[in-house]
């Protein structure tokens, strides 16, 4: 059968008996075992789990027909879940040979809120162990292959998610995003990813990697879907003290989008550029006004960065000893052992000061010079990554060069702000092309209508691999 | 030379609130089965997130509101890093630059005032139980107690005997009793003490802490010894004043002899008394502290605060002033009756009751500390009652009384005759002669009101 790209279309196929929910898990399920063993992008495919909640899901729309969908707006949606989202009894490992076969005794609050809607659970997609990487290379279940062209890379961390959405082994993916690693993957795989605002949506339940920076998203083929996802997954839960039910921002009539500047100087791909400039004059056809902004100390950010996230990351990893679940240290990867002696370092008595103060201090004007722009413009636009994908093994010898390809992700996650990835195009190559826009904390709904307002009028967004 | 004690102490103590520190699990574990109140965040599992109890807040604020803390505005919480297999986060979650409460002082008995240097907010590590099973050695870790809230007092090194010191620690747990925060017992863990000691070597006998001539400021990095050993798993206060005591002596010998002290933990051998080594402090921890992510900061109006301390009970040093000036009691009734506030209420409620029933407040004070009576009357009223009854004195009946006013009256005639002669001054001599007669065993009201019917209807 052909799956549908969209919640509208599949709740409407489901609604009118085109195929039954347990079909369409048959359809994701044949796909899955068809073509995964050549992208890896599953550690756990959570197939009975699957087919349990697809025959709760037919029953339901036997029962309630239209109503159904009422109570439960995602209903019928085949989801993926990034392998550091804790789902209760179902093996969650983080990619990571210290977790090994960790069965979770809770779910994470995310997963409860998404299969609470009706989300139907597939299975944990493949990461960079921990979350720790840009391209899914650092996983120790093996690399993730992107669908375009399998000797590039997906991105990363989340670099399953983007490539089980890409191939259609599922319609929602979700991921977390604490230097780039939802935008990343979206971007390299052609398809939308959101970040939203740090304090939006619960961390409670996925393992934490930097938990200043981590950022709980999602990834779909289109901006309306992210938008129906997110109504669901933010707000306050009680179990994660930074949260807040703050007042999401009404969206202006006419939007002004800001072009940092230094987000494209040198060092940014000729094809990413011309595709972004394709993609503000759609926007100037449109209506949209540009304008240049300037964030001066963006130029910091991937220090500032690479000095907070490897603190809080040697401090959130401490817990894993082998003595109350699964393996002790040794197991640990060379990526990992890496930001766990860096943190150390930066935090140590003697250095605290010249590091981690430091870095906080820098990313606290970071933030002013953020909310500084916002006060003007609605949205930035910039590119996710300077390159488009990369191939395997190109910067697995050079873990610096590998960092510097998160230099344009890091302004989001050190502000707070949201951020959405959407795709717009390909290479001569024809590997994916995208770009993001960034939006002020709380102001997702500005990003999704502008979002919408691009892919009203293009389908960059429903091309999918032929695999 | 003059050997100077210089010692300092951190006090411990386990908040009673219903829930644990940073979660929901029940926070009273004594004698609980092991692992039987645990969840996600207090034995740190993968994904699980703190989040703070506002009642230990507000019991740490009313505990640095006793001391006469500064109240801190903004606050926070911070990681310390550590490994060891009770603290399951391979952190504990403390406060660390910026602690709730700072500079404070106790008064002791005499006078002498010992500075408060912090009150801060914590959470307890699990348990360790060491054992055999199956012929091997092996640890077992309790998580009940992991997350627990923990209150932590720390005073600046102003003691110099162990009597304070033990004066000290019992006003604390009364203090935290009378709020009732804690039930701060020693036995069962919820209150925990360490003791810095060193001894100052002085030419002089003047005390270079406190000098007569206070023109010049004192610089205590100058002054105060560069070493600290410090006393830990200690569990009652007799312990710490015999391990004070021994540790005092230890290090004055090895002064004398001409050495160094090193820098170290000891813990206290009570069959030898004596300190041994624990392990050596010679380079401080680096516990890598930095604020917790997880947590936002903690932000108080001044309102706030002046609530929480609007809301302290009665401390036990103002009712210990209200009964010696207001009741005039001896201070050795006041120290027993205050030692226990539930006690003291009961004497205080005794006493309004004894007003009205013309029962002072020291015979109250008398009956309870030295004949216990309290403890049979569970109810103020009772314990007055029996009073009443046990200092009724047995008047002659009224029959005795009469016959007695009819002899007087019979043999007084100059008398009699004075007072219906209008000289109402008699009725006082009669009464005494009727008085005498009864061997002093009437009632005067009794006595009065028949003796005036027998003149009236005469």
């Amino acid at each position: 059968m052909d799956i549908p790209l969209t919640i509208t279309e599949t709740q409407k196929g489901l609604l009118e008996k085109k195929f039954s929910a347990v079909e369409l898990v048959d359809a994701y399920l044949a796909r899955i075992n068809t073509f995964d063993k050549d992208i890896n992008s599953f550690i756990t495919v959570s197939e009975d789990l699957a087919y349990e909640q697809a025959k709760e899901t037919d029953k339901k729309i036997a029962e309630l027909g239209k109503k159904a969908f009422e109570e439960f707006p995602l209903l019928g949606v085949v989801t993926a879940y990034k392998d550091i989202f804790l789902t209760k009894g179902v093996r969650t490992i983080a990619a990571s040979k210290v977790l090994d076969s960790y069965l979770p005794p809770y779910s994470a609050t995310v997963v409860e809120r998404l299969t609470d809607v009706g989300a139907i659970c597939i299975g944990k997609t493949n990461l960079d162990a921990w979350a720790h990487g840009s391209s899914g290379e650092n996983s120790q279940m093996g690399a993730t292959k992107n669908p375009w062209n399998k000797e590039y890379v997906p991105g990363g961390s989340s670099s399953g998610s983007g490539a089980a959405l890409s191939a259609n082994f599922a319609l929602l993916t979700t991921g977390t995003d604490t230097c780039g690693s939802i935008r990343l993957p979206a971007n390299y795989n052609g398809v939308v990813g959101l970040k939203p605002t740090y304090g939006a949506v619960s961390r409670y339940g996925i393992i934490a990697m930097a938990s200043s920076l981590d950022s709980i998203g999602h990834l779909t083929h289109s901006v309306t879907d992210a938008r129906k996802v997110f109504e669901i997954t933010k707000g306050e839960d009680r179990k994660d003290g930074t949260l807040k039910n703050a007042k999401f921002k009404m969206p202006n009539a006419k939007f002004k989008i800001g072009i940092p500047k230094e987000f494209f100087g040198e060092g940014v791909d000729n094809e990413v550029r011309k595709n972004i400039e394709g993609v503000m004059e759609y926007y100037k056809a449109r209506g949209v006004e540009f304008v240049e902004v300037s964030l001066p100390h963006t130029k910091y950010g991937i220090s500032v960065y690479y000095i907070i996230q490897p603190a809080e990351v040697s401090s959130n990893l401490g817990r894993y000893d082998g003595i109350r679940y699964g393996n002790d240290r040794s197991h640990f990867g060379a990526e990992a052992k890496r930001r766990i002696m860096l943190g150390s370092y930066v935090l140590s008595s003697g250095y605290y000061d010249a590091y981690y103060l430091k870095a906080m201090k820098v990313r606290t004007i970071i933030c002013n010079e953020v909310n500084h722009v916002f006060e003007d413009v609605d949205a930035m636009i910039a590119p996710v990554a300077p390159t488009p994908p990369f191939k395997l093994g190109a910067k697995v010898d050079d873990p610096l060069q590998m960092y510097l390809t998160d230099i344009f992700a890091a302004t989001a996650n050190l502000t707070g702000i949201p951020s959405v990835a959407i795709p717009s195009g390909f290479t001569n190559s024809g590997l994916p092309l995208g770009f993001q826009l960034m939006g002020s904390r709380f102001g997702e709904n500005t990003l999704f209508d502008l979002g919408e307002m691009y892919q009203k009028e293009t389908d960059w967004h429903l091309k999918t691999p032929k695999l | 030379m003059n050997y100077i004690p210089v010692i300092g102490l951190e006090v411990h103590v386990e908040l009673s609130t219903k829930s644990k520190m940073f979660c929901c699990c029940p926070a009273e574990h004594f004698a609980k089965q092991p692992n039987t109140q645990v969840c996600p965040v207090c034995m740190g599992l993968p994904g699980a997130l703190p989040i703070a109890n506002k009642e230990a807040i507000e019991d740490t604020i009313k505990m640095g509101h006793a001391f006469k803390c500064k109240i801190a505005k903004f606050s926070k919480f911070d990681r310390k890093h550590y490994f060891y297999p009770d603290l399951p986060k391979a952190y504990q979650i403390s406060q660390y630059d910026m602690p709730l409460c700072t500079n404070g002082v106790a008064q002791l008995l005499d006078g002498t005032p010992i500075r408060i240097r912090r009150i801060h907010l914590e959470e307890d590590t699990g348990k360790l139980q060491h054992t055999r099973l199956d012929g091997k050695r092996v640890s077992l870790i309790d998580f009940n107690r992991s997350s627990v809230p923990l209150m932590e007092m720390v005073t600046e090194p102003d003691f110099k005997d162990v009597t304070s010191i033990s004066e000290f620690l019992r006003e604390v747990q009364l203090i935290v009793r009378y709020m009732g925060i804690s039930s701060a017992d020693m036995e069962k863990g919820s209150m925990r003490l360490e003791a810095n000691v060193s001894i100052l070597e002085w030419e002089s006998p003047e005390d270079p802490l406190n000098p007569e001539d206070k023109s010049e400021p004192l610089i205590y990095s100058e002054i105060l010894p560069d070493y600290k050993v410090e006393l830990k798993n200690i569990n009652s206060f007799k312990f710490l004043e015999k391990a004070i005591t021994a540790e005092l002596k230890r290090q004055e010998e090895l002064l004398r002899g001409g050495k160094k002290i090193p820098q170290e933990t000891r813990g206290y051998d009570e069959v030898h008394d004596e300190t041994f080594s624990q392990r050596s402090k010679e380079d401080a921890k680096d516990y890598r502290y930095f604020p917790e992510p997880d947590l936002p900061p903690m932000r108080f109006t001044n309102q706030e605060i002046e609530v929480i301390k609007n809301g302290l009970p009665e401390l036990p040093q103002e009712k210990r002033k209200r009964f010696v000036d207001d009741l005039q009691l001896s201070e050795h009734y006041v120290d027993t009756i205050i030692s226990d506030k539930v006690r003291a209420e009961y004497f205080e409620n005794a006493v309004s009751v004894g007003a009205k029933h013309n029962v002072g407040a020291k015979t109250i004070a008398d009956l309870m500390v030295n004949k216990n009576l309290d403890s049979e009357y569970p109810e103020a009223e009772g314990l007055i009652l029996k009073i009443v009854e046990l200092t009724k004195r047995s008047f002659a009946d009224a029959s005795d009384v009469k016959a007695a006013i009819d002899e007087v009256v019979r043999s007084q005639e100059k008398a009699i005759n004075d007072y219906k002669n209008g000289n109402a001054n008699v009725l006082g001599f009669l009464i005494g002669q009727v008085q005498k007669m009864l061997k002093g065993q009437g009632e005067p009201k009794v006595i009065q009101e028949l003796l005036l019917k027998n003149l009236q209807s005469n």
